[in-house]
């Protein structure tokens, strides 16, 4: 039964990383991809890394993701019809959610509240079957500098986002397009 | 349990190498970011992959840091994408030889 899961999920990674190289259009390659950050977030519940798996869906496919969208369509790459048969893409996405929910709720229900009273109780060294909670313990105590360090390269990555993208002082507020500054030369 | 690690190493290769050759044959830079993803997310499926089996939590705080990483690199990229497409209006890799010596 897992090896079925697991070559579920390793064939829908493959085929959607393929087809996030293969297709043409830079909306579907996103949206092929964010296929791929589903499946890879249920082989992340088979693997026993819940919260990676929900930091996973919830970084990689709600911010990063988004933002690789909000860019094509500014930047308005291709005039194609972008907007049909997303229905399937829903299903894709749809389906190892229900796969994750399906395990989290067969297995993970007792342990979560397990967990919750261990964090209360004063024998909090031993290892708890709480994924999130045994990550938090690892990243706040062996890994504290390097999550510091981190939070700075993310700063770092806002504030020269920030210089790059922004227009200059002096430059006009909505810029012409090409041709007609073309034209003006 | 009974999936053995060299399964995951082969899928993670398989996924990193389609990032390479994306990386390589694209021409439109978002598509080239995009197959800078498949490579980061291939290496994650790696170290969750072998913190599972050798039983060790930093493999997972590591793809902590790889995802913070791939925000900083999606940010300044996404960035730079739009400062070039301001500027020359086209975001095709073959347009941009400034750099080319």
């Amino acid at each position: 039964m897992s090896q079925l899961i697991f070559a579920y999920f390793a064939g829908m990674i493959i085929a959607a990383s393929i087809l996030v190289v293969a297709l043409k259009n830079p909306v579907y390659s996103a949206l092929s991809l964010l296929v791929m950050f589903f499946h890879v977030a249920g082989l992340f519940v088979t693997l026993h890394a819940e919260f990676l798996a929900a930091v996973q869906i919830i970084v990689y496919a709600g911010a990063i993701l988004v933002l690789y969208l909000f860019v094509v369509m500014i930047l308005n790459v291709k005039q194609d019809d972008r907007y049909h048969n997303q229905w399937r893409i829903a299903g894709f996405v749809c389906i190892p959610l229900m796969m994750e929910a399906m395990v989290l709720l067969s297995g993970g229900a007792e342990t979560r509240t397990a967990g919750s009273q261990t964090v209360l109780g004063p024998s909090a060294q031993a290892i708890a079957p709480d994924n999130t909670f045994a990550i938090g313990q690892t990243l706040f105590s062996t890994y504290l500098f390097p999550f510091e360090v981190a939070s700075l390269v993310l700063l770092v990555a806002m504030i020269g986002a920030i210089v790059i993208a922004k227009r200059e002082i002096g430059e006009p507020d909505d810029p012409s397009p090409m041709g007609q500054t073309k034209a003006v030369e | 349990m009974t999936i053995p690690i060299s399964y995951y190493l082969i899928l993670s290769g398989i996924v990193f190498l389609t990032g390479i050759v994306g990386v390589l044959i694209r021409r439109n830079i978002i598509a080239i970011l995009l197959s800078v993803e498949l490579m980061l997310n291939a290496t994650n499926i790696n170290f969750v992959a072998f913190s599972d089996y050798f039983r060790d939590l930093g493999g997972q705080v590591f793809v902590f840091f790889a995802l913070t990483v791939a925000a900083a690199e999606v940010a300044v990229g996404l960035a730079i994408i739009i400062a070039l497409h301001r500027s020359r209006s086209t975001i095709n890799i073959e347009e941009f030889n400034l750099l080319k010596w």
